[in-house]
C-alpha cells in the first residue's frame, strides 16, 4: 500500500491505495477549510508534518502521529522579532541526512529541526544573504521551495529559491555560495542576464546514485548539472514546452527525470489540452511522452511545483501528481500507464508519498 | 489594566476565558502582554514585526484600533477574526 499526503487549498487529505490496481481512497482529512501548503511523513519517526497558511493567523507547522488525530503546533517558525519582514508561507519540508528536517519558505527562508519537527531554528547565514542582497520574489512569492540533501553527507545541501537561484553549502548551512553558472533567464533582457541572480528556479532535484547529478525545472528551461550544482546546461529542447513546475527522478537511474510541461508562462496549462508527463532516461538528450491513461482531450490542467512525487524505483517506480483541478493521477510502472487516484478534491498544492 | 476579550478560535489559545485583564499602554503592548501570559497565542495575532495580522480586527471600546492605539485602565479591547471572503 502507498500513502499519499496531499496539501490542498481546503485542508490536508491522506489517501491510501495499491499502485498495481490504482484503487485509492481518502483515509483522513485534517485542517478542514485551511490552506495546507505541504504535508509529508518524516521517514525517521513516521510522524506526519504539515504546513498551513491561515489567511487569518499566518503560517504554521504542525505534527501528528496520525493525520486523522490531534495535531500539535511546532515551535520556532518565525523570523526574528522586530525586523521588517514577516514569514509568509512554508513551502516544503524535506528529511535531511543525519536526522535533520529542513523547511523552506517565503521570504526565502530555511529552517532546521533536529527533534523530528517539534522545534525549528532559522538558518541565519542564508537569511543574512537574503537581507544583504535584496532577493526579489517570483510570482508565487520569494519561496525557498527545493531542498536537496546529499546522500550520506549531512553537511552538504543545495536549496533553490524563486527568484534567487541555487544556493550550495558544504558545512551544514554555516556558509552558502551561489550555484547558478549556465542558467539563462530568458525573461530578462540579454544585457541584464550576465550577473543577475534573479533566477526563477521552479523545482530542483538530485540523483540519488550520483549526487553530483542534479536537475532543474526553470522558468523557461530544463537544466542538468554534473558537478553538484556549480554549473548547468540546458536539456529541454526535446520537450513540447520547457516551461513547467514539477520534477521527479527515479532514484535507481541518475540519467532519469520526469517533468510535466505547461504551455508557457503566458498560459500555465497542459499544452493543447493533453495531460502528459515527459520522461528522459539519457540525461535529457531525448524525452518521451508518458500519457497512457491521462486525460487527453480538452484537459487544461495546472500542476504546481510540489504536487509531484514518487515512491519506489526502477520498473516499479511509482509517480503521483495532483492538479489545481483537484484531480490526482498515479502510475505504478514508471509512467508507462496512469490511473486516476482521486477527483474533485480542492486544488492540490502538494503531493508526497510514503 | 484593560479588559481583553478574545473571540473565535483564538480564545482557546489565549487561556479560554471570555475576558481577562491585561496591562499595556497601547494595543501592541497589550497584545504582547497577552502573548507573555499565554505563549500559545504568540504569532497568531501579531506577526514577527509586531503588526496585527491582516485579517484580525481589534476594537477598543467599540472603535477600530491599531497597534499604536492608546489603551487606558478599564478599556474594553476586543480581538476577533475579521469577516472576510469573496476570494474563495
Amino acid at each position: 500500500m502507498t500513502e499519499l499526503l496531499l496539501g490542498t487549498k481546503k485542508g490536508l487529505f491522506a489517501l491510501e491505495g495499491d499502485p498495481r490496481s490504482g484503487e485509492f481512497d481518502v483515509t483522513a482529512r485534517a485542517f478542514a477549510g485551511e490552506p495546507v501548503d505541504f504535508a509529508m511523513r518524516d521517514p525517521a519517526s513516521g510522524r506526519a508534518i504539515a504546513t498551513t497558511t491561515s489567511p487569518f493567523y499566518g503560517p504554521k507547522i504542525w505534527f501528528a502521529d496520525d493525520p486523522s488525530g490531534e495535531w500539535t503546533q511546532a515551535e520556532g517558525i518565525a523570523l526574528p522579532e522586530g525586523g521588517d519582514q514577516a514569514l509568509e508561507r512554508i513551502w516544503v519540508i524535506v528529511a535531511g541526512e543525519g536526522g535533520s528536517l529542513w523547511a523552506g519558505g517565503d521570504p526565502g527562508v530555511l529552517f532546521e529541526s533536529r527533534d523530528g519537527g517539534e522545534t525549528w531554528t532559522l538558518n541565519e547565514a542564508l537569511w543574512q544573504h537574503r537581507i544583504d542582497e535584496d532577493w526579489q520574489p517570483g510570482g508565487g512569492g520569494l519561496c525557498l521551495h527545493s531542498i536537496v540533501p546529499w546522500p550520506g553527507e549531512p553537511d552538504r545541501l543545495a536549496v533553490a529559491v524563486s527568484a534567487a537561484g541555487v544556493w550550495l553549502t558544504d558545512d551544514h548551512g554555516d556558509t552558502w555560495r551561489k550555484g547558478n553558472r549556465g542558467i539563462v533567464p530568458r525573461y530578462l533582457p540579454e544585457d541584464a542576464r550576465e550577473d543577475t541572480f534573479q533566477l526563477c528556479v521552479h523545482r530542483m532535484e538530485r540523483a540519488k546514485l550520483d549526487p553530483r547529478r542534479m536537475f532543474i525545472q526553470f522558468h523557461g528551461g530544463v537544466y542538468r548539472s554534473d558537478d553538484a550544482g556549480e554549473t548547468w546546461g540546458e536539456i529541454g529542447s526535446g520537450l513540447p514546452s520547457d516551461f513547467g513546475f514539477p520534477l521527479a527522478l527515479d532514484p535507481s537511474d541518475p540519467d532519469s527525470a520526469y517533468v510535466i510541461p505547461l504551455t508557457g508562462d503566458f498560459d500555465r496549462v497542459t499544452p493543447d489540452g493533453h495531460v502528459r508527463v515527459y520522461e528522459t532516461r539519457d540525461g535529457g538528450e531525448t524525452w518521451m511522452p508518458r500519457g497512457e491513461g491521462l486525460p487527453g482531450h480538452h484537459s487544461y490542467l495546472t500542476v504546481l511545483r510540489r504536487a509531484f512525487d514518487r515512491a519506489g524505483e526502477g520498473p516499479a517506480l511509482q509517480l503521483y501528481f495532483g492538479a489545481t483541478s483537484g484531480d490526482v493521477f498515479g502510475s505504478g510502472d514508471a509512467g508507462a500507464s496512469w490511473f486516476t487516484a482521486a477527483t474533485r478534491l480542492p486544488p492540490v498544492f502538494s503531493v508526497t508519498t510514503s | 489594566m484593560a479588559l481583553v476579550c478574545v473571540h473565535g478560535p483564538l480564545r482557546k489559545l489565549a487561556g479560554g476565558r471570555p475576558e481577562q485583564e491585561i496591562g499595556g499602554a497601547t494595543v501592541a503592548e497589550l497584545l504582547r502582554g497577552l502573548e507573555l501570559e499565554h505563549p500559545a497565542v504568540a504569532g497568531w495575532i501579531l506577526d514577527e514585526r509586531g503588526v496585527i495580522r491582516r485579517h484580525i480586527n481589534v476594537f477598543v471600546n467599540g472603535e477600530r484600533g491599531a497597534e499604536q492605539t492608546a489603551v487606558a485602565a478599564g478599556d474594553r479591547v476586543e480581538v476577533l477574526p475579521a469577516i472576510t471572503g469573496g476570494g474563495t
